[in-house]
């Protein structure tokens, strides 16, 4: 025994606090590299946001429908509802649709709505050119407001998807 | 292990004579043994009451003793209880009292750090028993405290988060010393691989305690300044996630389901041997096993959210990782097997819940793999099936193990023998309700009895009334114990040192009771 044990004791506290504070470090770093996983992914149905202009190539023989679907948190005190419910598509082809919100409050409220792609195999090809959602939307009072989403489907979505989900759930942005 | 003692003297200062300052300032390994075991049981009673008010509400259909409210507080106060104040303290304290005297060591390395770490713990648990007195009641939300759903808490939520900050300081602080005692303080000649399997059992839960409560502390903290500074680490609304939530939870949630198994393995790698009267039958392989668990533990975790809609890929490795787990704890059942195969087998008390123990757990264990399945997970999901499953490992499994060591060292640490004929009464009374009360909860599961419910439809009424009436009687056998703890204590047939004839290791060398002070010159292991 070369040292007395008291000061290896204190080493081999020392280091093993050290590796508690870094797990405890660990803990919050899940949170940056949760995202940057589903961002790689596509995983969680994340969408990436703002996108170039479409690809040059459109797939005519091929269609795929998209749905769309809107919530509304029960804080917001909103109607919230797409235009229409779905539409058919040709890969590589822009379309815009409309969403419309209307505030039921004598007050003005300020919302933001979270997109989600379904399935999540599909989230990585579908690209938005124009959104209601990269933005906070402030309604005035009973104002009523339609809200574009212009968006394309890349032809490299996977062959297996006929059917693509669009779901938009709008949160009081003020929590 | 050949053992020269005869260079050992003990000292003979004892303890403090003052009541107060011996047990609020005492740095003695035996002593604060004693408190973290004492304090346990308390927890234990305290818990086991919550889970018996669940029990009774669940006897019959409908809604009769308690309002739904206070039926979740009940259940998420009786998981935080059971968990963090009766499992995880009678492990901290069985380390205490043994690992010293197996390891051949004076007293455990961090001796003050040891008495910080053991009265933590009432300040914790008083901090989160008094939210029940607090408006709004005790954390409902379960004791994963998932958000959004935990953010409904009410005046409780700050109580809850910092008392769950004091039991990982108290779980941490003990695992260092833990895991410094069994690096520097082994006996001359004691290496690693001759160690006591109790001491590896517990070195490596110590570096998963280590690992994983940090993770805890920081997930709850999060929920702090999500509710309070306006972070939105979990809140969708500001662009956070709460199924990321879960993933943080789970991080730390699977790796801690070992904390609470690891050292029953260890507990139940010596009794096997000593009433069998054999040597265990492959040690090293057991220290294996033990490691391999260990480094699963940190792969698995999303099996608890297989629903949640990961992707295909995940799913299938979360599942296949999860039935690889199968593989060491399989080593580790058909080494106490094989370690009893022509053994002279006999059945005292500890021997009865050692093989209760191996059983019991192994049930939960093939219930587990059922619920590593993913497709079938989906209908398990959320159902007494899951119930079953964990209280399985946890109840015959850590419970059982915990009551074991102590039959097992009882006269070791009073110098006396317990009542054998009680002990005997109390194992077949325990394992008999332990029974009925949870595997009826396997049948109502499979045929959808949600959990966490206060209320159920009729057809699964008779599965509850069993459940119900073992509860009862499992938790009343639970008094015979106390009984049989507080005899063995004042009195009783005088223990020799070996205790029991097959004992080996360090700790039967001492005198029984074992002296305050042990092993102040280290023994000689060849």
């Amino acid at each position: 025994m070369a040292q007395p044990p008291s000061s290896r004791n204190a080493r081999t506290a020392i280091r093993l606090l050290v590796i508690a504070g870094v797990m405890f470090g660990f803990g919050f770093a899940l949170v940056p590299l949760y995202d940057v996983f589903c961002d790689i992914t596509g995983l969680n149905g994340r969408v990436e946001l703002a996108q170039a202009a479409p690809a040059a190539s459109m797939d005519d023989s091929r269609e795929v429908t998209v749905e769309f679907v809107a919530n509304r948190n029960q804080s917001l005190p909103w109607r919230f509802e797409p235009v229409q419910d779905r539409v058919t598509v040709h890969p590589g082809a822009t379309r815009t649709v409309v969403f419309v919100a209307e505030n039921l409050q004598d007050v003005a409220i300020t919302g933001r709505a979270v997109p989600s792609v379904t399935p999540g195999e599909a989230s990585r090809h579908l690209h938005k050119v124009e959104c209601f959602c990269f933005t906070e939307q402030e309604l005035a009072p009973r104002e009523r407001k339609e809200m574009p989403v212009t968006f394309y489907l890349d032809p490299d979505l996977p062959a297996s998807v006929d059917t693509v989900t669009l779901a938009y759930t709008f949160f009081d942005a003020n929590g | 292990m050949s053992v020269d003692i005869s260079v050992q003297e003990h000292h003979h200062e004892g303890p403090d004579p003052n009541f107060f300052r011996r047990w609020l300032t005492t740095t003695n390994h035996k002593d604060l043994g004693s408190l973290y075991l004492m304090f346990s049981l308390l927890m234990f009673f305290i818990g086991g009451t919550m889970a018996l008010v669940i029990r009774a509400e669940l006897f019959q259909p409908g809604l009769q003793l308690v309002r739904p409210e206070f039926f979740n507080q009940m259940t998420t106060m009786h998981a935080l209880i059971m968990v963090f104040g009766a499992v995880m303290p009678a492990f901290v304290g069985l380390s205490n009292w043994l690992l010293p005297i197996q390891l051949g060591a004076p007293d455990m390395a961090l001796p003050r750090l040891n008495n910080w770490g053991f009265w933590i713990l009432p300040f914790a648990f008083s901090l989160l028993l008094m939210t029940l007195f607090l408006p709004g009641g005790a954390p409902a939300s379960g004791w994963t405290m998932y958000a959004p759903l935990v953010m409904q808490t009410g005046a409780a939520f700050p109580f809850m988060i910092f008392a769950i900050h004091l039991m990982g300081i108290s779980s941490i602080m003990g695992a260092i010393n833990v895991a410094a005692t069994i690096l520097n303080l082994r006996a001359p000649g004691m290496t690693l691989m001759k160690m006591p399997l109790f001491a590896w059992a517990w070195l490596i839960t110590s570096f998963l305690l280590v690992a994983v409560m940090p993770v805890l502390a920081g997930a709850v903290t999060m929920l702090l300044t999500d509710r309070y500074f306006g972070t939105s680490f979990f809140n969708a609304a500001g662009g956070g996630d709460p199924v990321l939530y879960q993933h943080i939870f789970w991080f730390f949630g699977h790796p801690e389901v070992y904390i609470m198994i690891l050292p029953a393995f260890g507990i139940v790698s010596h009794i096997i041997p000593t009433f069998a009267r054999k040597r265990l039958f492959g040690y090293a392989s057991m220290v294996y096993a033990l490691g391999a668990i260990a480094f699963l533990s940190f792969i698995v975790w999303a099996h608890h959210m297989f629903t949640v809609g990961m992707p295909l890929a995940g799913e299938l490795f979360f599942m296949f990782a999860t039935m690889l787990i199968a593989v060491p704890t399989g080593v580790k059942v058909f080494n106490w097997l094989a370690t009893m195969w022509r053994g002279s087998l006999s059945f005292e008390t500890p021997m009865l819940f050692a093989l209760a123990f191996v059983f019991l757990f192994t049930i939960g264990g093939f219930s587990g793999l059922m619920l590593a399945v993913t497709p079938a997970d989906f209908q398990y999901h959320d159902s007494y099936f899951v119930v079953a499953h964990f209280h399985y490992v946890l109840v015959p499994g850590a419970v059982f193990s915990i009551m074991a060591a102590v039959y097992f060292w009882l006269p070791k640490w009073t110098g006396h023998m317990y009542d054998e004929r009680l002990g005997k009464l109390h194992f077949w009374l325990s394992t008999i309700f332990v029974n009925l009360t949870f595997f009826p909860m396997h049948f109502a599961g499979l045929a959808g009895m949600p959990r966490r419910i206060p209320d159920y439809a009729l057809q699964f009424t008779t599965w509850n009334e069993m459940a119900s009436i073992g509860a009862f009687g499992f938790g009343l056998s639970q008094l015979l114990f106390l009984y049989i703890i507080v005899k063995c204590v004042r009195g009783g047939e005088k223990a020799t040192a070996q205790v029991w004839d097959g004992a080996d290791g360090l700790e039967w060398t001492l005198p029984s009771p074992a002296p305050y002070h042990t092993f102040t010159t280290p023994p000689v292991v060849r």
